[in-house]
């Protein structure tokens, strides 16, 4: 038993990739004890039906599976913008207002060009994202000829879009319940059969979407030249400047394509009846817990996969519990996860010395043993 | 209503003063954590904190409803945000500086923390909503120095944290100029290794630096919260990032800011008030136009001065002694 732990233990130390994982692992923990610990202090009765309801919650049916696939597509896809925006050195906090904006683009098409036909969907697709690239565009282009910070810059364009889209909305596709129309039947999400499978009348393909993104972002980060340029000009700026990439055109085609992400994002969560776009002086809270879902998978797309799906069902448990407690209690736990994903480089430090240590006792245990023999 | 502010200088003084101050305390509390080399985005959470405490503590003790007690409540309600601020703040010092942790995030960390817990905690204690309120008037008159010409329209009407935040300010700005710690907290943004070698600990400046920042953030969120959100539902609308735009364009230098928080509180109370000022709402641009002008404003003045930017030359990066 104790040989197999040694062995996990060096495993763990030759792969970068086993430590990263484990320092998530680790900031997940963190924030659901500091869950738990709330949970005690609130009402400690029911504390341990919380903390069960949250973690294992979601598992009690297919519908609440399916409630997870679905709602995890928009935050897979904001965390997807916002870990791309990483790896080139660029903080998207402007994902919810290319989300916004991108929503919008989707709405518009999609109540307004029914003439498409077949073609509609995609279409509304596509100008979400055309939505989303614009409103990433603005920062990337800031960023890389006038020196604005992209965060600052980001900030004021969440509450510009806010603001300008509650208008967009207002002139063109009002509907007086203060929110805007809902698209044609011809541009919403089909479910491909995943209703049935689920039992879940709002589930529909935008998972699938999403999932196909996050596998096109990962081939293009680690299979093209353009992906690799990204890279390295997030690495190191003069250094990529000195091999001849030019690195200011890759920040702006790097914020065009987060952009896209994330304005993708709103037409997966909107191109579809039962939650309508409302008007509202709020940011879409789906952009900052793409944020969150970014670092705690260290911002590989691959890694958005799991970690939006955690979110996602976290959600769904907050929700089944809220019986005992009010569901706003997930928004901490994410909250203090991401704090905990922050303090990372010190975590990953500690295991690595932790793994180390424990290999090396191990060593010589077996060195002085061999000695007796 | 569009009768009595059909004068623009009464707007200013009902409504531009009060904010001025806000964004100010705000600004220069985001002021001190740069300037001693670390970022800061999170004065928008501080802020909510700030409100929420106060807000919570206000609601408690709202039985004692007479003049004078009221502003003891305000008194009270202002002192309980700074401390919370104060106290929330060492979460982001403590990863940005003792943990060397990227200080966007653990921010950002912030940012997300405080609004989800106002929201849990009024929906757990306070009456099943998403708001606190403590809606009823804060506003004083002083007797005498509201007769006075010129200034008197600023002791009329006013808030308590508006005097509470002019005396902060000269307070600050002079400590910042003037004293040692202020010399401290500046070389540390610039140079931390020079500080370092000059027997400065470095390590606790940065600490003193960002936990006064969310001293400030905190009265600021208060302070704004008792002015202008009686209601208060866990979110500042984006003052505490405009505060922080103000910083940069004012290139992180207290008098620069003031002037910017001038210009920019006007606009604030434009896009805020536009129905009752006389001359605008004749104007009559859709409200959502007016909502996102200090927005866009922001973002033009950004492009303008940031390309010869003086920001302070150790901003965001962590302080790491084997780099000397």
């Amino acid at each position: 038993m104790n040989k197999l732990w040694t062995r996990t233990l060096e495993a763990v130390a030759k792969k970068p990739n086993a430590i990263n994982i484990m320092s998530s692992l680790l900031a997940i923990v963190g924030g659901l004890l500091f869950g738990f610990i709330l949970m005690l202090i609130i009402n400690p009765n029911l504390a341990f039906y919380g903390l069960y309801r949250i973690t294992v919650g979601p598992l009690s049916s297919m519908r609440d599976i399916g409630w997870v696939l679905r709602n995890a597509a928009p935050i897979l896809l904001t965390g997807l913008s916002v870990a791309f925006a990483f790896r080139t050195g660029l903080f998207n906090i402007g994902a919810t207002g290319q989300l916004t904006v991108g929503a919008f683009f989707a709405l518009y098409v999609g109540v307004n060009w029914t003439w498409l036909g077949p073609a509609h969907l995609w279409v509304a697709l596509l100008a979400a994202m055309l939505g989303g690239a614009l409103w990433g565009a603005i920062p990337g282009l800031l960023k890389a000829f006038r020196n604005v910070h992209e965060v600052v810059a980001s900030i004021m364009l969440n509450y510009i879009a806010l603001h300008m889209i509650n208008l967009m909305v207002r002139m063109t596709i009002y509907h007086p319940d203060e929110r805007a129309l809902y698209p044609a039947s011809s541009a919403r999400l089909p479910s491909w059969g995943l209703e049935s499978v689920f039992s879940f009348p709002g589930m529909n393909i935008g998972i699938l979407i999403a999932l196909l993104m996050a596998f096109i972002i990962h081939l293009v980060l680690n299979k093209t030249v353009f992906g690799y340029e990204l890279k390295s000009v997030g690495l190191s700026r003069p250094a990529a400047r000195y091999a001849g990439i030019n690195e200011k055109s890759r920040v702006v085609y790097s914020m065009i394509i987060a952009g896209s992400i994330a304005g993708l994002a709103g037409g997966v969560m909107f191109l579809t009846t039962g939650i309508p776009f409302r008007l509202s002086n709020v940011l879409l809270m789906q952009g900052f817990t793409g944020i969150a879902v970014a670092l705690l998978a260290l911002s590989a797309p691959l890694g958005v996969i799991f970690a939006a799906l955690f979110f996602s069902w976290i959600t769904r448990g907050g929700n089944l519990a809220d019986r005992a407690y009010d569901p706003e209690l997930i928004e901490i736990i994410v909250a203090v996860i991401i704090y905990f994903s922050a303090l990372s480089l010190f975590m990953k430090q500690v295991l690595a010395d932790f793994v180390k240590r424990r290999t090396k006792e191990d060593v010589q245990l077996h060195e002085s043993q061999g000695d007796v023999s | 209503m569009s009768e009595i502010f059909s004068d623009l200088s009464f707007a200013v003084f009902w409504y531009a003063v009060p904010i001025m101050i806000v964004l100010l305390l705000v600004s220069l509390g985001g002021l001190m954590s740069e300037r001693s080399g670390v970022v800061n985005i999170a004065l928008e959470g501080i802020m909510v904190m700030g409100a929420f405490t106060a807000a919570t503590v206000i609601y408690f003790l709202r039985q004692a409803d007479d003049p004078m007690g009221r502003q003891w409540m305000v008194l009270i309600g202002l002192s309980v945000g700074a401390i919370s601020g104060f106290l929330f703040s060492f979460f982001h010092a403590f990863a940005a500086v003792r943990m060397q942790s990227n200080q966007i995030i653990s921010a950002t960390a912030l940012n997300m923390f405080a609004p989800a817990l106002h929201v849990f905690m009024a929906r757990t204690y306070i009456r099943g909503t998403d708001s606190i309120n403590i809606r009823t008037t804060y506003r004083i008159t002083v007797p005498i120095l509201s007769d006075l010409p010129v200034v008197g329209p600023l002791f009329s009407n006013a808030f308590l944290s508006t005097y509470i935040g002019i005396a902060i300010l000269i307070a600050l700005t002079i400590m910042f100029y003037k004293t040692r710690l202020g010399l401290r907290l500046r070389s540390c943004g610039e140079n931390p290794h020079a500080a370092d070698s000059l027997g400065i600990d470095v390590g606790k400046i940065r600490y003193i630096g960002v936990m006064m920042s969310g001293l400030l953030a905190g009265l600021g969120g208060a302070a704004y919260m008792i002015a202008f959100d009686n209601d208060f539902d866990g979110h500042v609308l984006g003052l505490g990032f405009l505060a922080l735009a103000l910083l940069i364009s004012g290139q992180w230098k207290p008098l620069r800011i003031l002037v910017f928080a001038m210009v920019f509180s006007l606009f604030y109370v434009v896009s805020s008030q536009h129905g009752s000022i006389g001359f605008l709402s004749s104007v009559n641009l859709p409200s959502e136009v007016y909502r996102s002008m200090p927005f866009i404003i922001t973002l033009v003045v950004l492009a303008f001065f940031s390309k010869a930017t003086q920001a302070p030359k150790a901003l965001g990066e962590p302080y790491d002694v084997g780099k000397r």
